[in-house]
């Protein structure tokens, strides 16, 4: 098989001191086209947190999904059916994760998810198997509703791209803010121009504006409001935010509000070490994306040192302990396999040439998920 | 000495060993690889029936290769969750049946065929690739935004759809079913090509006026071909969705239609075994090139440049050479 | 709705219109001279952007930025001319639309490979940016005028460029018919290089220009490329007065649908499935308009036989 495949540790050292049988880890994630930069973060942050292990038992297999879901199915079928795989991880979005997960985890293989939270895995779909390890889809956009009702706003505008992720954030924001709507506004997917929006928000005589724009899009729109002269407060989750974007809005996201579940500045002893281990490694400051890689990874390890894969029971039970030392401090599971965990507001600044965010409260603490009472398992 | 007909022979003895091999060896993903092959073959062979027997370049195939996959994702989820369709007029079921689903998608992706066609073929040449571009266009934001069946993130059916018989989750089994399939159509477009019909639409795109003289209006002979190839199209599409057991708006967007014209000039336009080698050579690309490097797209890219550019007729006129005549 | 928002939706519609016609005269001008069609149009959009944004970077100047954006798709543009382009002329589209096709994942890939996976930054320059007040009250962003005004004078110069100077007579002449002006002796190889390169040019620059309000990214050509073959087509492929009437309709259909579709279906729906049904039958909006124009004129507002 001509497989791009990178083996962690020696396996033949593994297999001469037999004492631990290994674990296979197929790795799913989009390298190429234009949601590389996020796919890139979440391997680099997971190999970093095995490189820092030592483990030589744990080997990764990695494939790229090119973010076409018939693409990332197929690969999940190879790793299945010809690399019988122990673990799959990695992937980068709902809709592919929605095409691999139900049928990897009916397979009888775990899935830990290091970056998409789609909520029908929350709820009704989900699975003994599945774990997620960053949050569920709806989680940053609750903050920010949270957020919006202690800074005193009253009358927001929403807005996110015309797809099933986009009215999760505007389903999540509403559920926590408590004010009036002066708009609701659903943009087609992969727009760029945002001028007639921009238009309706000046109109709108709204407080606040809440947008879920992800990637290319929320640079768009933060660049072309910026230049608008529209001076209503922006809140967003941090997706529009994250250490990759930032650099190529600039100025324009200077002082605006996300939440997130991690920020380069948490004041822990495991996140200072991956903030300064990941930056002498890579030479770039770690994105929200990189260190979910890096937990998911140590959360495979600690389950890894406490249980034998094959016995499916116990490992996952190691799993539902999450017993790691976790980038965000505080991580737990819920009963639906998805996290409970604090939530934080952050503000865009510039430290010297770079811009980054900084942490300046907390949003929800201890938020777990809407559907973990559908969940039955 | 290498002929048209001993080489398609040839191609599909090796479509054949190959996955039989690997279910000696058992290695099952060059099952599904090869699956993956014969399932684009088909949809390659209905795009050809318009693009290389009747010269109609249609760069918005993905609609009838979606609307075959999401015949096939709305009936499965209906009948997994146990709900109706719809109950009124009349009460509609799901159904997980493959025969059904198949006939649902041939029918749902003709009718399409027929409408787009009969607007689109107003025009000739740029105008109709990109007419039926923007039809393309339509369906895929459509598709992206309309709630009902996920919108983006698509639908998923945990189990494949069953099949009288057979056992169609074991995969040499879904394999043999997708094989037969690609013989009843080539079969079928062979006979096609050779009746009244296929040659009057091969003098038609040769020259349409002389065609009129005799009194045959082309416009109705290009409708039909365009409804043909697009219900060939929809029944691929089924069948991929099957094969994944998952659809999304993926399978409309315009990339999808390009994939499919590549797999027609990667075995040569108007043969009828094009298709069939053109996608198998894709699969087998994209297989080996993704393992090379991150960037392998720019080798995929260069690799069908110079099959445009430098060996015109694909594959296999690289491989007969030019002079058979292929009407 | 008020007025003012009204008008400047209408700025909006005929800003996005005239950023079009940037990136749709020279596909048009392309088609017109030398038949053909190119997918990779978008690509030297996207070539303009990232040598825009990188010149920007290395020297802090907006104006050397576009000048380098001028430069690298024209150069790029008459590269891929020798190369690839110039054995396509005579093929059917069918092999133009494939060869095309493999130079999008090229350069696609390949500027990936030279500029990594993220975004690149580039921003408009401080004399332009901020809003300027309008009559009647209307706010609007200095530099989104300022790309009004700076189509309307590539329109103009090109108008005159094709009317009234030696080339403009050669490349209608080109469009006419082509035997004849390779036996009156014009070099049609170096004509065909150079409207190549002026294609390419001005989508380069439409890239840097757009670069700096939206984001410099791998892929950012493409959603621009499929509008502007909607453009040609609406207004009939060849003729640049079509591609502006072209751009300009399409611009305002995008935009006001948009603004308008969600509050039309607002008025016998609920807000939220107004928003959605809305928002869907605005995205589909210009392929709705380039269907209809198709129907009517099945060669477009200007084409020709």
């Amino acid at each position: 098989m001509n497989l791009k495949s990178l083996i962690a540790g020696a396996a033949l050292s593994a297999l001469a001191t037999v004492a631990m049988a290994d674990v296979k880890v197929g790795m799913i994630t989009t390298l190429s086209g234009g949601g590389a930069s996020l796919g890139i973060d979440v391997r680099d942050g997971f190999m970093l947190a095995l490189k820092q292990s030592g483990r030589d038992d744990i080997e990764v297999i990695i494939e790229d999904d090119q973010r076409k879901p018939d693409v990332a199915v197929q690969i999940a079928d190879r790793m299945i059916q010809a690399e019988d795989v122990d673990v799959l991880t990695g992937i980068i979005w709902s809709n592919l994760a929605m095409a691999v997960v139900p049928s990897a985890t009916a397979q009888g293989k775990f899935y830990l998810s290091p970056n998409a939270g789609p909520s029908a895995l929350a709820g009704k779909g989900c699975s003994p198997l599945y774990f997620n390890v960053a949050w569920q889809n709806d989680n940053l956009h609750e903050a920010a509703g949270a957020y919006a009702n202690t800074a005193g706003y009253k009358n927001s505008f929403i807005l996110a791209p015309n797809y099933p992720a986009g009215k999760d954030a505007l389903t999540g924001y509403k559920r926590f803010f408590e004010g009036e709507l002066a708009g609701e506004i659903y943009t087609k997917l992969g727009q760029t121009d945002y001028a007639a929006e921009i238009a309706q928000i000046r109109a709108s005589g709204a407080d606040s504006v809440f947008f879920f724009l992800p990637g290319g899009m929320g640079i768009s729109f933060l660049k072309q409001y910026a230049d608008s002269g529209v001076d209503i407060p922006l809140i967003g989750p941090a997706f529009s935010f994250d250490q990759g974007i930032l650099q190529a809005v600039g100025d324009a996201a200077l002082g605006v509000i996300n939440t997130s579940q991690w920020s380069k500045d948490l004041d822990n002893p495991t996140n200072a070490a991956f903030v300064e281990s990941f930056q002498a490694e890579y030479g770039r400051l770690p994105s929200l994306y990189a260190s979910q890689g890096f937990d998911t990874a140590n959360l495979l390890i600690s389950a890894v040192e406490a249980a034998d894969v094959s016995d499916t029971d116990a490992f996952r039970a190691a799993l539902e302990a999450a017993n790691f030392d976790s980038t965000r401090g505080k991580f737990r599971f819920n009963t639906n396999h998805h996290p409970i965990q604090d939530i934080y507001v952050r503000e865009v600044v510039k430290e010297g040439d770079i811009y980054t965010n900084k942490v300046i409260g907390v949003a929800i603490e201890d938020r777990g998920d809407a559907y973990a009472a559908e969940c039955q398992m | 000495m290498l002929t048209e007909r001993r080489l398609n022979i040839l191609v599909l003895a090796l479509l054949l060993a190959v996955p039989l091999w690997a279910w000696i060896a058992n290695e099952p993903f060059t099952i599904t690889l090869a699956t993956r092959a014969v399932i684009f073959a088909i949809a390659g062979v209905g795009l050809n029936l318009a693009l290389g027997t009747g010269g109609l370049v249609s760069l918005g195939h993905a609609a009838f290769f979606g609307i075959g996959g999401y015949a096939m994702g709305i009936l499965a989820s209906h009948a997994q969750a146990y709900t109706a369709i719809f109950e009124w007029p009349v009460m509609l079921e799901g159904t997980k049946s493959m025969p059904i689903i198949w006939l649902v998608a041939i029918l749902a992706s003709a009718l399409a065929a027929l409408a787009i066609g009969a607007l689109s073929l107003r025009t000739s040449g740029v105008y109709f690739i990109m007419i039926t571009l923007a039809f393309g266009q339509m369906f895929y934001y459509f598709m992206i935004s309309w709630p009902a069946y996920g919108g983006e993130d698509g639908l998923s059916i945990y189990v494949r759809n069953g099949f009288p018989g057979l056992n169609t989750l074991d995969p040499i089994q879904f394999f043999g079913l997708t094989f037969v399939i690609l013989l009843l159509v080539l079969g079928l477009v062979t006979r096609l090509r050779a009746s009244a019909f296929g040659l009057a639409l091969g003098a038609a795109r040769q020259n349409e006026a002389r065609l009129r003289a005799v009194g045959i209006d082309p416009y109705r002979l290009y409708l039909l071909a365009f409804t043909l190839s697009g219900a060939i199209t929809g029944l691929s599409g089924a069948l991929f969705a099957d094969l994944n057991r998952f659809v999304s708006p993926t399978m409309f967007s315009w990339h999808t239609s390009g994939e499919i014209i590549v797999f027609i000039i990667l075995g040569g336009v108007g043969r009828l075994m094009g298709p069939v080698i053109g996608a198998a050579l894709y699969v087998m690309l994209e297989h080996l090139l993704g393992g090379v490097s991150d960037y392998w797209q720019i080798y995929f890219g260069a690799i069908l440049l110079a099959v445009v550019l430098f060996a015109r007729g694909g594959l296999i006129g690289l491989l007969v050479g030019r002079e058979v005549a292929h009407d | 709705m008020t007025f003012v928002l009204l008008a400047e939706q209408v700025l909006n519609g005929l800003q996005f219109g005239v950023m079009l016609f940037l990136m749709a005269a020279g596909l048009t001008l392309i088609f017109g001279v030398m038949g053909l069609i190119n997918l990779a149009h978008g690509s030297l959009y996207m070539v303009g952007a990232f040598a825009a944004a990188a010149t920007a970077a290395a020297t802090g100047s907006f104006l050397l930025a576009l000048a380098a954006s001028l430069v690298a798709a024209a150069a790029a543009g008459a590269l891929m001319e020798l190369v690839v382009i110039r054995r396509l002329y005579g093929r059917d589209h069918l092999d133009q639309v494939l060869a095309t096709f493999a130079l999008i994942l090229i350069f696609s890939e390949g500027t990936r490979w030279l500029f990594g996976s993220f975004p690149l930054y580039l921003d408009i320059p401080d004399a332009l940016s901020g809003p300027v007040t309008l009559p009647f009250g209307i706010e609007y962003p200095r530099y989104r005028l300022a790309i009004i005004g700076i189509g309307l004078a590539v329109a103009t110069a090109l108008y005159l460029l094709i009317t009234r100077t030696r080339i403009g007579i050669q490349i209608r002449a080109g469009e006419e018919d082509r035997e004849m002006i390779a036996a009156l002796g014009v070099d049609i190889s170096r004509l065909y290089t150079l409207v190549f390169a002026l294609g390419a040019a001005l989508a380069g620059f439409a890239g840097a220009l757009i670069g700096a309000i939206q984001s410099v990214q791998v892929g950012m050509g493409e959603p621009v490329l499929i509008l502007a073959f909607v453009v040609i087509v609406i207004g009939g492929i060849g003729s640049v007065k079509g591609a502006l009437v072209g751009s300009v309709l399409v611009g305002l259909t995008d935009t006001l649908g948009r603004a308008l579709l969600p509050a039309v279906f607002g008025l016998f729906m609920e807000p939220s499935a107004a928003t959605t049904v809305g928002a869907s039958l605005a995205s589909m909006a210009i392929y709705l308009l380039m269907a209809a124009v198709l129907i009517l004129r099945p060669r477009g507002l200007y084409g020709s036989a």
